[in-house]
């Protein structure tokens, strides 16, 4: 399969960068689409040139690493698959493709297509945990949790922390994400003593990061590869509501 | 406290405070609509109606003075969000595709702004008169001011009428997303009713588009005519 590919290129955050256009041959429908940026690589460094910078890690949909917008749409156009999962057989011979970094002000490009996505770790450490004593491990079961509410935590739990809904919202909101991360927790009784305390902080950090706000586009929903649904929007509008009507006073780290 | 000053500077309120002020501003238009198919019924009922809201005096102004205070705080609101967003992403995409977000939710700001626009003609043209002095010097049999051959006056100009049609299909485009965003905003979103909400937000913007443009069409058509004695200056 031989393939017409328009990458963004860019040597540093200050760089201006632009779109560079490239072919590959040689392409093998069951290449995963990181595997076709490989074999551009390999080329692009037998001629001497720079190859094309791109986040990757566990290559099975998984860690949250990999990050380009294929066509417009982050991921590319598969549902619920990460653009390492995503497989040549999904084009056809003589294709013409656009590739782009996760693109937001608080995801600014390292170099190529890597972008420093440190904000959703700082949100983090802002509230994404639960406070617990050390000690021996408590028994499986001890605490009841219905199967309905695990069900939904575990959803929510499933966020890899890849940014795709960030890149696909038209106002470079990162609700979806955060929600998530909010919502996973808000399930179970072990997140409930800084659950008030945990909604106000993410959010508040959330804002610090600049990151645009939800207008309920639900692009977001669309292209995110692990199916998080905007009801846990919904259920963080609540809770921030809830915890600033009723919470005295937001602990900062 | 400290909690208090973080609601007020947070993200998360802008979106309520464009759902508050959206929700009154959607309870306002179908009252108008309502108050305005009085046209229906005949230049007495009409001018009766206006008569009473007049009388309401120091409560009208009340009225008038909160709906403007919600319609400012929404214009605000989003212009300040619409600033927020516009930034949070200074490198646009060379190639862009959506796969999920209607047009109507897309185009807010463009259908808000021409909304903005032709409620301020709106006021000039009915209200105040600015655009057309005369109709303050129309009154009715029985002394009243005659509202019902005002509006029919006003809708008899074709492009004029053009023009509030337009402005209501609008209207009803930037309700289709705004009804159904509020829900979700204020925290509402449960599968169960989800359908529900989506048909709310439909039905609710059509009735108000149906509604408001039946006068201005049923003026082009003849069905409203004027009442005889009323001169045309
Ligand atoms: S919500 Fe989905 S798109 Fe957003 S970071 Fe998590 S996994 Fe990625
Ligand atoms: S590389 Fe780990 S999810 Fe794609």
């Amino acid at each position: 399969m031989k393939l017409k590919l328009h990458i963004w290129r860019q040597k540093s955050t200050q760089d201006k960068g632009k779109m560079v256009t490239y072919e590959v041959d040689g392409i093998i429908e069951d290449m995963s689409f990181l595997e076709m940026l490989d074999v551009l690589n390999e080329k692009l460094i037998l001629n001497e040139e720079e190859p094309v910078a791109f986040d990757h890690d566990c290559r099975e949909g998984i860690c949250g690493a990999c990050s380009l917008t294929i066509n417009g749409i982050p991921h590319g156009p598969e549902k619920e698959t990460t653009i390492c999962q995503l497989h040549m057989r999904h084009f056809k011979d003589g294709d013409e493709i656009y590739v782009e970094p996760f693109r937001a002000r608080a995801f600014p490009v390292l170099r190529d297509l890597v972008t420093d996505r440190t904000a959703f770790d700082r949100i983090m450490q802002a509230g994404g945990f639960v406070s617990a004593n050390t000690g021996g491990i408590p028994d499986a079961n001890a605490i009841p949790i219905s199967k309905k509410d695990a069900d939904l935590a575990m959803d929510n739990a499933a966020c890899i922390g890849c940014g795709a809904c960030v890149a696909a919202c038209k106002n470079a909101s990162a609700m979806l994400f955060v929600s998530a991360k909010v919502a996973q927790y808000a399930y179970l009784p072990q997140g409930q003593t800084e659950r008030k305390r945990r909604v106000l902080n993410m959010v508040a950090q959330m804002d610090r990061e600049g990151f645009g706000n939800c207008t309920n586009y639900y692009e977001c929903e669309a292209v995110c590869p692990k199916g998080i649904s905007v009801a846990s929007i919904a259920l963080m509008n609540r809770d921030f509501l809830r915890a600033s009507l009723s919470e005295e006073k937001a602990l900062d780290r | 406290m400290a909690a208090l000053v973080r609601f007020l500077t947070s993200s998360i309120l802008s979106k309520i405070v464009m759902a508050a002020t959206g929700l009154v501003l959607v309870l306002f238009l179908l009252g108008h609509m309502a108050g305005n198919l009085q046209m229906y019924l005949g230049q007495d009922a009409m001018n009766t109606y206006a008569e009473t809201l007049q009388g309401l005096g120091g409560l009208l102004w009340v009225i008038r003075a909160a709906l403007f205070i919600m319609l400012v705080l929404h214009v605000i609101t989003s212009i300040k969000l619409k600033w927020e967003n516009y930034n949070a992403r200074p490198e646009q995409y060379a190639m862009r595709k959506y796969v999920r977000a209607s047009l109507s939710s897309r185009t807010m700001i463009w259908t808000g702004i021409m909304i903005f626009l032709f409620v301020t003609y709106h006021l000039l043209h009915f209200t105040i008169h600015a655009t057309n002095p005369a109709y303050g010097g129309l009154y009715d049999a029985m002394g009243r001011h005659d509202v019902y051959s005002m509006v029919v006056l006003g809708y008899s100009n074709v492009l004029i009428s053009l023009v509030y049609i337009a402005a209501m299909i609008l209207l009803a485009f930037h309700l289709f997303h705004a009804i159904e965003s509020m829900f979700q905003t204020l925290g509402v979103n449960h599968e169960k009713y989800n359908p529900f909400i989506h048909g709310l937000s439909l039905t609710v913007a059509s009735i108000i588009m149906v509604g408001f443009l039946s006068i201005p069409i049923g003026v082009l058509f003849g069905w409203i005519e004027l009442p005889a004695g009323v001169i045309i200056l």
